[in-house]
């Protein structure tokens, strides 16, 4: 156990942005909520997943909506314990044992250090995705089979729902349509789960991974390329190209902010090419026509100098970037991962081959 | 007819004269005073008695300034602000100044309220303004504060609530009580809006002190019948009344002053503008004569805004750069400079530190000061030096540009002799005559503007009428500013589709630009 106070949120919201992979929301505006819960409530006692007992219950709690409306129109502060406490209730259960991120990236990462401070429940290092990705039955834990509901859902004005649905994919239908409906952006709390449950289906020590990312990309008056190089060894990543953002094309379709952005290689990768295909998240990357990375391995664009994360939603002409590209957790890349996030699932039609494998093929070609 | 143009920069004041053909009659350059004012008083005054004009000849006098800048940096001569948030219980979880710094908090008092109000991101209401409670807050803040802002949930989609509050405010406090409303500050992002428009509302006395210390400065020198306008960050000009209204937007008019003033001075619409000053560098790029707008939120005096700003590159190179060899033989070119002392301090003029300006006499660049004082220094040395300098302004540039392809540089500022002719990346490098008071010109040219930023939704009102009820909320805008209507033309379309929304909305910002009544 340790204690997460103000500097730990500030680089875990950095590493959260950068596991967010463009999508997830900007972590700003939850970076500002959970600071201010803690300077209400004191610091946030996280466990790893060792410490929690597999019989205790442990609830999540996330934001789902748009964005750019929870820029604007942000929660009362309230919800994340109605929320909660609703579903605890539902379930039967008063001992709720504590919380964790449904999802690492973006601003889903500090909703329940808001839920712990507030509740004085302890958060688990653990989450559903290792990442960001859109949809709620892209968790680890809907892998092996745990149902998302029963779930609650609530807007700022007091509204409450539960559902329970046959399957998890009816679970993101109906939830994101109730969504919209308060207003595209609503706290939900879903896959209750044990702590066995979250021993076997979790993504471990992800909270602290972002909070090691955010302390890289943060840290001051070093070189981009030392930072890169400890940030590269740390997350098991490669950096697939060093580019200028010369075009950005956008449509939204169903709800989603779908694009595609086209990179002019600079330093080391002049005369090079890449594109860079979103869906919120960046799903996958083609260098020079040849597809070097895709979901559910990790894509992340970073600022070329400081290493800044960077959203889709800021993607900006003529910005300098550099790609890097992260293995997905090994529950992604099973049968089932694949078909639940994979490349196809998306609409690309590409089978999905290991970030690894090809970046040592590019290597083997290019020799 | 005569123009006069101000700059009141870091380092100097530069006051110049345009005749109707915008041909330069007279500059002058004089040191920045403590205080500003006299400083442009002094500038003014020079300017007159050198020019030697019919001062009842002169028409208009513009001021580009940073006192506002000054203002929020060093926190002084702030108004007490009350904020007024619209669309509780929605955004409790975040109250009003949380991450400033909290000496700012305490001089603007911080005194905040949620009240209910506020729009959905669809334009339905969130929550409706309760008169009484607004009413009963004013009651509470009745000479406790100088200056209200005013910022409702999703005011970008509809403002009616943020004016309603305002001519609430007017009814109880007086109609000259300065109410600073969101919507037509900062866009989407409430957080960022919010803080930008609660340092619009803390300039109030600023720009009060600033309008009519340079109004009394014109009449002390006999002008009296001129149009007066300040200068704005995007290149265009605002009316007194108007920047009474947002003061914020004097912020960084300097360097969109210099990149103006370079674009007229080189006859060209389309380029990458490098102004070199004492101590720092600034590069812009012109857009079809305007400044390219950062499209980032920026921090002013450590508080994350999100009115817009120009696109600026600083680098810490400018004509006063301290040169230095360390004992391994690298050579370091500033950040550090001697700034206004290089009179003393560079060696051309008899001092003891190695500056950028001995290197540029040391290579015949420049005809200024001593050049036997540099000619000790060995040539290769100063070639050494000189690569060091195109180093920096290559990479910088580089940082600028939108594509690979080498563009073209416009050089202007009073250290712009430092540079060497050929910069990699740069195909064509213009030097203008003149160039030294860029700035004062540019401000001196602007024209007037307007902007309106929306969510609109596609499916409802489709592209073509939205576009057509954004520009034309801007062109009055631009008319309350200051423009002749039947001058003014669309300069800027900027559409951003929002995640997640079924609708196809879209937030849409234009902008739009006219001659000065």
């Amino acid at each position: 156990m340790r204690y997460l106070d103000k500097t730990a949120i500030e680089n875990i919201s950095i590493g959260a942005a950068f596991l967010g992979t463009g999508g997830g929301g900007d972590p700003y505006i939850g970076k500002l909520m959970a600071i201010s819960a803690i300077e209400q409530n004191g610091p946030v006692r996280l466990y790893s997943v060792d410490e929690i007992a597999d019989e205790d219950f442990f609830i999540p709690t996330a934001m789902m909506g748009a964005p750019s409306v929870s820029s604007e129109k942000f929660p009362n502060g309230s919800e994340f314990v109605k929320v909660f406490q609703k579903l605890s209730r539902y379930l039967g259960k008063d001992n709720i044992a504590g919380t964790y991120p449904m999802e690492a990236g973006g601003v889903n990462s500090m909703i329940p250090i808001v839920v712990a401070a507030q509740l004085g429940l302890p958060l688990v290092d653990c989450d559903g995705m290792g990442r960001a990705f859109p949809e709620l039955q892209m968790v680890t834990f809907n892998l092996d089979g745990v149902p998302a509901t029963p779930m609650a859902i609530t807007d700022e004005k007091g509204n409450i729902g539960i559902f329970e649905t046959i399957d998890n994919k009816w679970t993101e239908r109906l939830a994101r349509a109730v969504t919209v409906e308060m207003g595209a952006s609503a706290l939900v709390s879903l896959y209750p789960t044990t702590g066995a449950q979250m021993k076997t289906s979790g993504v471990h020590g992800i909270v602290t991974l972002s909070e090691q990312i955010g302390e890289i990309i943060a840290s001051k008056n070093r070189d981009a390329k030392d930072k890169l190089e400890e940030l590269l060894q740390l997350v098991s990543g490669y950096e697939l190209f060093q580019g200028k953002i010369v075009d950005v094309i956008r449509e939204t379709k169903g709800g989603f902010n779908l694009g595609r952005m086209n990179l002019e290689g600079i330093e080391g990768h002049k005369g090079g090419n890449m594109d860079v295909h979103f869906q919120n998240e960046n799903l996958v990357a083609e260098k020079d026509g040849r597809v070097v990375a895709m979901t559910p391995d990790l894509i992340c664009l970073v600022d070329f100098e400081t290493l800044s994360p960077i959203t889709t939603e800021s993607l900006k002409y003529g910005k300098r970037v550099r790609v890097i590209g992260l293995p997905a957790h090994e529950k992604w890349r099973t049968a089932k991962g694949i078909e639940t996030a994979g490349p196809k699932y998306f609409g690309y039609d590409y089978e999905y081959v290991p970030l690894e494998k090809l970046v040592n093929k590019a290597v083997t070609d290019h020799v | 007819m005569y123009r006069i143009g101000i700059d009141v920069g870091g380092t100097n004041t530069d006051a110049i004269i345009l005749d109707e053909r915008h041909q330069l009659i007279h500059a002058v350059k004089s040191p920045t005073s403590l205080d500003i004012k006299t400083g442009i008083e002094s500038s003014l005054r020079q300017l007159l008695q050198e020019a030697k004009i019919d001062k009842a000849q002169i028409t208009h006098a513009m001021l580009g300034t940073t006192q506002c800048t000054n203002a929020i940096v060093e926190r002084k001569k702030l108004a007490k602000v009350g904020v007024i948030r619209l669309g509780y219980p929605a955004t409790a979880s975040v109250p009003p100044y949380t991450a400033w710094p909290k000496d700012m908090v305490d001089i603007l008092s911080g005194s905040y309220s949620l009240v209910q109000g506020g729009y959905e991101y669809d334009g339905q209401l969130l929550g409706e303004v309760d008169e009484e409670e607004i009413k009963a807050l004013l009651d509470k803040w009745r000479n406790h504060v100088e200056s209200i802002a005013v910022i409702g949930v999703f005011s970008s989609i509809k403002n009616d609530q943020e004016l309603l509050v305002r001519d609430l405010i007017q009814e109880e406090y007086g109609e000259a009580f300065p109410v600073s409303c969101s919507s037509l500050i900062g866009s989407v992002g409430l957080i960022e809006r919010e803080n930008a428009t609660i340092l619009n509302a803390a300039l109030c006395k600023v720009i009060a002190a600033t309008t009519s210390g340079f109004i009394h400065a014109l009449e002390e020198e006999g002008i009296k019948s001129a149009q007066v306008y300040l200068c704005q960050n995007d290149g265009t000009l605002m009316s007194i009344d108007y920047a009474k209204q947002f003061p914020i937007l004097t912020i960084a008019c300097g360097p969109t002053n210099s990149i103006r003033g370079a674009s007229y001075l080189a006859q060209i619409k389309d380029t990458m503008v490098l102004d070199v000053g004492g101590t720092t560098s600034d590069i812009g790029v012109l857009q079809d004569g305007f400044p390219r707008e950062s499209s980032v939120a920026v921090e002013v005096g450590d508080i994350r805004t999100n009115f817009r700003m120009p696109d600026i590159i600083s680098v810490g190179l400018g004509g006063g750069s301290i040169v230095r060899v360390s004992d391994s033989g690298a050579i370091t070119v500033g950040p550090d400079s001697v700034g206004y002392r290089i009179g003393e301090e560079a060696l051309v003029f008899g001092g003891n530190t190695l500056t950028t300006t001995d290197i540029a006499v040391r290579l015949g660049l420049a005809e200024v000061g001593d050049k036997s004082l540099v000619s000790h220094l060995e040539e290769d040395f100063a070639l050494a030096v000189q690569a060091q300098i195109a180093a920096i302004i290559e990479q910088a540039i580089d940082k600028m540009k939108t594509s690979s392809e080498d563009i073209q540089l416009v050089l202007v500022g009073g250290g712009s002799i430092i540079i060497p002719d050929q910069i990699r990346g740069v195909a064509r490098m213009i030097k203008t005559e003149n160039g030294n008071v860029a700035n004062a010109i540019g401000a001196s040219i602007a024209q007037i503007s307007g902007q309106y930023e929306q969510i609109y939704i596609y499916s409802r009102e489709p592209r073509e009428s939205s576009l057509k009820d954004a520009e034309e909320k801007a062109v009055k805008q631009a008319v309350l500013a200051g423009a002749v209507s039947e001058t003014i033309e669309l300069v800027e379309v900027e559409e951003t589709p929002l995640a997640y929304h079924p609708e196809n909305a879209t937030r849409l910002r234009v902008k739009v630009v006219g001659k000065m009544k």
